[in-house]
């Protein structure tokens, strides 16, 4: 049947690309998930259609590692919001959005998953429906529950990379602890007003430690400041692309140093670790 | 002893950017943080020359401290 559905698929691309109404028919036809007909797709050389303009900064084989790559978003709010959604797009096959909260209407502002007719609901239940919208090929499970660490193995098992998009510093760091245990690499983000900061963890190294250190309170500046529309867009945008470079190992991620990001005077500052 | 003292995002709010100030030998960065009216739970990274540093270690003459704020949102 693979073989056959490889068959269907190389005569139903047009060129090296696969349209959407295509992918769906084969689904139907084969009786398999578009997920399923997308790895087959992506394991031919075909892409499927939507990720076009990925093509020249991310291979077809490229494409297919991070099908077959699985992503945990701890938080699905001003960060995971963006960061879900970007992760999605991108193509990245299996994410995992937790959070235990339900949308306010101070969210509004910021959180792109946010609407009035989805007040009162899960931040994790709306991220699986905003990514059923936009690419029904990606996994995503959602997990309306607290990080905490008696969790954290089962909720963060098999992920390739983590992406920390919380609001608590504790809850990081216990985090952190966890990725150590599980050896997996850590995306660090946090905001407050125009400020925001992005640093990468690997597994063996403590620069979340050096960052907040042992810290009694739970937040920071943004416990004064809030957060805007925009701050949680630019610092979610580099995580993704952190992850990204993680998955298909490519490029420099900021390892061993953090950058420090200021939008009111529009700088960008590296500390190094 | 001259001290240049940089600050990072809203700790630059009503203070400045980048000053080279006047304190007595002696002085620690937490000293400089109490002068500043900044409170200690305020303080993410300190960076002396930098390196990281801890509040209570002494600064010398011609020193370069960097201070940045807790952000902890998400």
């Amino acid at each position: 049947m693979v073989k056959e559905l490889g068959q269907f698929l190389t005569a139903e691309a047009a060129g090296e690309l696969l349209s959407w109404s295509s992918q769906v028919k084969a689904s139907k036809q084969f009786g398999v998930s578009v997920a399923q007909v997308e790895e087959a797709a992506l394991t031919v050389g075909i892409l499927p259609a939507r990720y076009q303009r990925n093509r020249q900064t991310i291979s077809t084989e490229n494409q297919l590692v991070l099908f077959r790559s699985r992503v945990a978003v701890l938080g699905c709010g001003g960060l995971g919001g963006y960061v879900v959604e970007q992760l999605a797009r991108l193509g990245v096959g299996n994410i995992v959005a937790i959070d235990p909260d339900v949308f306010e209407e101070h969210n509004l502002n910021r959180q792109l998953f946010s609407s009035i007719a989805w007040l009162g609901r899960s931040k994790a239940q709306s991220a699986f429906e905003r990514v059923s919208e936009i690419n029904p090929a990606v996994t995503v499970t959602a997990r309306q529950i607290a990080y905490a660490p008696d969790n954290g193995i089962e909720l963060l098992q098999g992920a390739q990379v983590v992406v920390d998009a919380l609001d608590s510093i504790p809850t990081r760091m216990a985090l952190c602890q966890s990725c150590l245990e599980l050896q997996v690499p850590l995306v660090h983000g946090a905001i407050a007003g125009w400020y925001g900061q992005v640093t990468t963890q690997f597994p063996g190294e403590n620069t979340l430690q050096k960052i907040y250190g042992p810290r009694a309170q739970s937040k920071g500046a943004e416990k004064e400041l809030g957060n805007p529309s925009f701050t949680p867009a630019v610092v979610a945008s580099i995580e993704v692309a952190e992850a990204c470079k993680i998955l298909l190992q490519k490029g420099e991620v900021l390892r061993n140093r953090e950058l420090i990001i200021n939008l009111l005077d529009m700088s960008f500052q590296e500390i190094a670790f | 002893m001259r001290i240049k003292v940089k600050l990072f995002a809203n700790f630059r709010d009503g203070r400045f950017s980048i000053e080279d100030q006047e304190y007595p030998p002696g002085t620690r960065i937490a000293d400089i943080v109490k002068k500043l009216g900044i409170e200690p739970e305020e303080i993410g990274i300190i960076l002396l020359e930098s390196k990281h540093a801890e509040p209570e270690q002494e600064l010398t003459d011609g020193a370069n401290l960097a201070l940045f704020p807790l952000l902890g949102g998400g």
